[in-house]
């Protein structure tokens, strides 16, 4: 962040001309919004151009940020406008858990996944894996819930439901990885819980 | 007993004494996935810190007592815990600077609230609203109020054709109200135009 300024102070000197001054909100908000878009976008090169694009569409309707929210959650509402638009752009399917392509697709990841399991032992990485087995919904409200400091409130805001639903809707994704972790990670998850 | 409402739970062999232990009731399967679900839930906010004092030193009165709470609630933690635990994904190292001159091509777009003037959406709603009012008043001044007692039609005292609606079209206030309307639509148009071009500009730049 730069020089001690706040986000709400940074945006009312970029609003006045001092462009330069944006970076500081890029290099803070950067690994969130990267993070989030890999939730969505399970390749790195794409998920990099479309996280600038983000960060451009962000500056240019800079003037739209009225201050009523967190500039995060502004821009996490970004982030999930835009990754819906590319994929829908791309007609990539979304994952959804009911549906039965997405089972196959789970599949897929999951075997492509096993053989990788032995070189991924580090705890992080074994979550990380894990939760990229969760639909996109599943994995981005955890990670807003986790890593982007988003309350229930503001996780209603992005993706247009109210705090309850959030809560329902987090409680499944968070039992959906912990079967995922106890499926895939069995003998890590009780090393874990000896410790 | 009615099997159809019941699941059968455990292998049959011949040398079972007692059929019944083979059958739990559905309503039972139900119950304890409730009771797990609703375990569960009450855990979560526990642990996300979003229960009320009561509800809080309940859970930990259930916690301290019962084994099944204590085990769900140490697997629910470690899982809290862990999801803590991730790293965010880190772009490249050139990521800000790629950003930075992209940006440098473009100027922070006005408000959207700004495109349009308020005046203008005020200044028509107004002209609407004043619209509707003068007819509403014009139509019930024009109603015979005092319907004969014989009648038992209610409406028999409305006749709209006794209305002079070429009062109004023909009247040159309206006409001056209507074209400031038309002209007011019409800078309106233009402004959106303005933009769209200046936009189109803006990315072939």
């Amino acid at each position: 962040m730069h020089a001690g300024l706040t986000d709400t102070e940074i945006i009312s000197r970029v609003l006045k001309g001092e462009q330069q001054l944006f970076a500081g909100l890029v290099e803070h908000y950067q690994n969130y919004v990267f993070t989030l878009v890999l939730r969505f976008i399970d390749n790195r090169e794409d998920a990099e151009e479309l996280s600038q694009d983000i960060f451009v569409k962000a500056y240019r309707s800079l003037a739209d940020f009225r201050g009523e929210s967190k500039f995060s959650t502004w821009l996490y509402t970004i982030v999930r406008t835009s990754c819906i638009t590319f994929l829908r752009k791309k007609k990539l399917e979304t994952t959804s858990i009911d549906n039965e392509k997405t089972f196959i697709q789970l599949e897929n990841r999951e075997s492509g996944f096993k053989a990788n399991m032995i070189e991924q032992k580090s705890r992080q990485a074994m979550v990380n894996e894990a939760i990229k087995l969760l639909s996109p919904d599943d994995a981005q409200i955890i990670t807003l819930f986790y890593k982007a400091e988003q309350s229930l409130e503001e996780i209603g805001n992005i993706i247009g439901a109210d705090p309850n639903t959030v809560k329902v809707k987090l409680h499944r994704a968070r039992q959906r990885l912990k079967e995922k972790m106890e499926k895939y990670f069995t003998h890590e998850v009780r090393e874990i819980q000896s410790d | 007993m009615k099997y159809g409402k019941y699941r059968v739970t455990k292998k049959l062999t011949d040398d079972v004494e007692n059929w019944s232990e083979l059958y739990v009731p559905h309503q039972s399967i139900e119950n304890s996935m409730d009771t797990q679900q609703n375990m569960d839930g009450r855990l979560w906010d526990y642990i996300d810190g979003l229960s009320n004092p009561e509800e809080k030193s309940a859970i930990e009165k259930l916690i301290e007592t019962n084994l099944e709470w204590q085990r769900t609630y140490h697997e629910l933690l470690h899982a809290h815990q862990l999801m803590n635990s991730t790293e965010l994904d880190e772009p490249s190292l050139r990521f800000t600077k790629n950003v930075m001159e992209e940006i440098a091509k473009y100027h922070v777009a006005p408000a959207t609230r700004s495109y349009i003037n308020k005046k203008i959406i005020w200044g028509i709603g107004g002209f609407f609203l004043t619209m509707i009012l003068g007819f509403l008043i014009y139509s019930f001044s024009q109603i015979n109020w005092t319907i004969s007692s014989g009648s038992s039609d209610p409406l028999s005292g409305i006749n709209l054709d006794k209305l002079n609606w070429g009062k109004f079209f023909n009247n040159t206030y309206t006409n001056i109200f209507m074209m400031i309307n038309v002209v007011l639509g019409l800078i309106l148009l233009d402004m959106y135009l303005h933009r769209k071009k200046e936009r189109a500009r803006h990315k072939e730049a």
